[in-house]
């Protein structure tokens, strides 16, 4: 029931806005919120992906990691180097 | 970094979507399986994972509802926890509507294919987005969420928990590096900042996903100004 529930509602979540207003232009106006829309919405996953658990604010092993991906960005390496980086490095603090 | 996202007015395209999703296919695979594996753990069966896996496709919202009804919480309890999680949807599908065209039953199938990843990776940083991108790296990481919770389901535990590969920390690695890009505008590096102040303040206080759709809210920031 709940995996109905669940489903139904993240279909209709996601579909909301392109079954009603797709394919259509967005009026210039609004350009520059969906644009504001990105940074904001990729610095909160970063925040909580990285410094969050549940509802306490921790910085743990996955603090290096995002260093490490940090130092890639800045050497200018590649997406694909930059998150398996992140990865090996939170994985490595952890085993310590 | 500029080659690391479609640039603005260039057309990026189906593969240079499925390229740019790879990178996070072992941890969606490995994610998929521990959340079979969790499903099956919780009394949830064979089919109902799979069923969730396909048509939810959204991690957070697939974890909590199944260890919510785990753990003998309710049905209400565990679909709030689920909606509010994907609450996120709603402004980053009105995002993507323009590109997404077709009929009703063909923009709604599209629909489908986004998660933060496919979004964030198809992000042109001016306010639009490259369809192929989106559909291309949606089709993989799709694809990568049903084989790892199908693995998950009938293989069991096999891979180990993710976080001990640190893969959990393969996602926000990604949205970083895409998120530098977008800070060499004043009013990207704004919005940045706000929303993941509002992100930070919201986690002890809220819900959990709470904290990321209030965070869309920061793309409101100078707005107004212009």
């Amino acid at each position: 029931m709940a995996v109905l529930i669940v489903g139904a509602a993240a279909m209709a979540l996601k579909s909301a806005g392109p079954v009603v207003a797709g394919g259509r232009e967005l009026p210039p106006r609004v350009l520059p919120l969906v644009a504001a829309l990105a940074p904001a919405l990729l610095a909160a996953f970063v925040v909580t992906g990285s410094f969050s658990t549940g509802r306490s604010v921790v910085i743990d092993e996955r603090a290096l990691g995002l260093v490490a991906a940090a130092l890639c960005v800045w050497g200018r390496a590649p997406l694909l180097v930059a998150v398996v980086a992140a990865a090996a490095v939170t994985a490595l603090a952890r085993l310590v | 970094m500029s080659s690391d996202r479609p640039a603005a007015g260039k057309k990026a395209g189906f593969a240079y979507g499925v390229r740019a999703a790879l990178p996070l296919c072992v941890a969606l695979v490995a994610f998929g399986a521990s959340f079979g594996v969790l499903a099956r753990a919780n009394g949830f069966g064979v089919m109902a994972p799979i069923v969730m896996s396909l048509t939810t496709f959204t991690g957070a919202s697939q974890f909590a509802t199944v260890s919510i009804l785990g753990d003998g919480g309710g049905l209400g309890a565990a679909v709030v926890a689920a909606i509010l999680l994907a609450s996120r949807y709603l402004p980053i599908g009105l995002s993507v509507a323009p590109v997404l065209r077709g009929s009703r039953a063909a923009r709604f199938g599209q629909a489908q294919l986004v998660i933060d990843e496919s979004w964030a990776v198809a992000n042109r940083g001016d306010g639009t987005f490259d369809r192929g991108t989106l559909l291309g790296a949606g089709v993989v990481l799709y694809l990568s969420w049903q084989a790892g919770t199908v693995a998950g389901v009938f293989g069991g535990n096999f891979l180990g928990d993710p976080r001990d590969y640190g893969l959990d920390a393969a996602f926000p690695a990604l949205f970083f590096v895409l998120l530098v890009s977008q800070l060499k505008s004043r009013e990207g590096a704004v919005a940045a900042l706000a929303g993941a102040g509002i992100a930070l303040l919201l986690v002890p206080f809220t819900r959990a996903g709470v904290p990321i759709v209030a965070a869309s809210l920061a793309c409101f920031a100078g707005w107004w100004r212009r």
